[in-house]
């Protein structure tokens, strides 16, 4: 067996886990509030969400830097007024995890509420529900399928995270040291053990999911178009 | 009563539809494109008028210049083309979805006796893609009619269906329409069925009424 530090490994899901739930919240919310409006300039807030999705990951590394460093918009008056830092932190690396996978979650969820029958919402409007029982009872198991897999390629992204997390984070062993860190210092420090462990493990997992996500989506499809 | 005058721009012409009904079946006739679902959207709240007034019995559910009312508040029955039953929920699920949970009780008998009459309720544990085309068009009147509406809107109730359902389904709404005596609205395309079904036929051309048939006495058909 190696001899192996696995707070990467926790480190990794903790901080996947949390940003997922929050880009979980926001891009279903998002995405249904804009889908149900036509606005001036909806194309581009749409094309602002989905910037992180082509930028460079040093760029969005970069411009957190610009809000969250200690000098930084939003970093200088958290540090100002509650004596708290983000850079050098995990929670750090948790917002880098947000911007990064907001985007994969945001164009699934529009996706998935796009395609649904609207006539579907409206005949439970007309039955008498509020537009809270439309998204809960009609809208939001009916886009599950899309939901999910947006869920799940973002829990992977925020899994996967590296340039802009190193940016934000930075390295720090046992802080905010996750799983394509740990690969990349350990290549860096001539531990190609270590190095092949992770990336074996991490390319297991993702591979994994990929499959059971297509399990899944597949089986509930049929579920409600077959007999 | 059901008072219905609307004036709404569409995108080649502008619609100016007035009609009043009572407890009758209008049947809705004309060409693809002439307005007839966009009235129906109108009454069930789906769609809003520029101007014009919809009232139902007391209610106002359209007046120029003021706020709507909701669709969830105006008491609709509405059976849309090719049914809108939700895939994800069983026959039984869809047709109490209307009822809220303080009205389960006194609507139980009133629902057993509509999936009696509509002969349904062997299907309740089936789901929309496990029945055929005449059943899901029983399953959705079940539906429309389950939340006790005040105006029933059918919109090309029977357009799917072949020939010899579409007779018996005929009879259905002719019957169900005997039993609950409210406004029925319904939209076809079909001139023969829309003699069959109506107490009143509105001939509809490019938003506007061209021509409107009433029958001399309101005779049963079965």
């Amino acid at each position: 067996m190696l001899d192996m530090d696995y707070s990467p490994l926790l480190l990794s899901l903790k901080v996947a886990a949390i940003s997922t739930f929050v880009v979980f919240v926001a891009g279903v919310f998002i995405a249904y509030m804009l889908a149900k409006r036509d606005f001036f300039g909806k194309s581009i807030v749409e094309a602002l969400f989905l910037l992180p999705l082509v930028l460079p990951p040093t760029v969005v590394g970069f411009g957190l830097l610009i809000l969250f460093g200690k000098k930084g918009w939003i970093g200088s008056w958290l540090l100002e007024w509650f004596d708290f830092q983000i850079v050098f932190t995990w929670i750090g690396a948790v917002i880098a995890s947000i911007v990064v996978s907001f985007p994969l979650m945001y164009q699934s969820a529009a996706a998935a509420f796009e395609s649904l029958d609207e006539r579907l919402s409206n005949a439970a409007r007309t039955m008498g529900a509020s537009e809270w029982r439309v998204f809960w009872f009609i809208v939001f198991p009916l886009a599950w399928p899309g939901l999910l897999a947006g869920l799940v390629l973002s829990f992977a992204r925020g899994l996967g995270e590296f340039g802009a997390t190193l940016m934000l984070a930075g390295y720090i062993p046992g802080r905010t040291d996750t799983i394509p860190m740990a690969i990349y210092f350990a290549v860096e420090s001539g531990q190609m053990e270590n190095a092949t462990f992770w990336v074996v493990m991490i390319s297991t997992f993702g591979f994994s999911l990929i499959l059971w996500v297509n399990w899944w989506s597949k089986r509930n499809i049929r579920r409600f178009t077959k007999s | 009563m059901l008072h219905v005058e609307i004036t709404k721009q569409l995108a080649h012409f502008e619609m100016n539809i007035h009609f009043e009904m009572r407890n009758e079946i209008i049947v809705l006739v004309g060409p693809s494109g002439s307005g007839k679902t966009t009235i129906l959207d109108t009454i069930a709240g789906l769609a809003h008028p520029d101007h014009g007034l919809i009232l139902s019995n007391e209610c106002t559910f359209f007046t120029t210049g003021e706020k709507p009312m909701p669709a969830r508040e105006r008491k609709i029955g509405y059976l849309f083309q090719d049914y809108a039953l939700f895939p994800h929920m069983t026959v039984e699920k869809n047709i109490w979805f209307g009822v809220r949970n303080s009205e389960r009780n006194e609507r139980h008998e009133m629902i057993r006796q509509l999936l009696e009459v509509l002969g349904i309720k062997h299907l309740l544990q089936k789901y929309p893609h496990q029945i055929s085309g005449g059943e899901k068009q029983r399953v959705a009147l079940a539906r429309a009619l389950s939340t006790q509406p005040s105006v029933l809107l059918l919109d090309e109730p029977l357009s799917a269906l072949d020939k010899e359902t579409r007779k018996q389904c005929q009879d259905e709404l002719l019957r169900l329409h005997d039993m609950w005596k409210i406004p029925f609205i319904i939209v076809t395309h079909d001139h023969a069925e829309a003699e069959r079904l109506g107490d009143r036929i509105i001939y509809l051309e490019q938003g506007q009424i061209t021509d409107e048939k009433r029958k001399r006495s309101i005779v049963s058909t079965y």
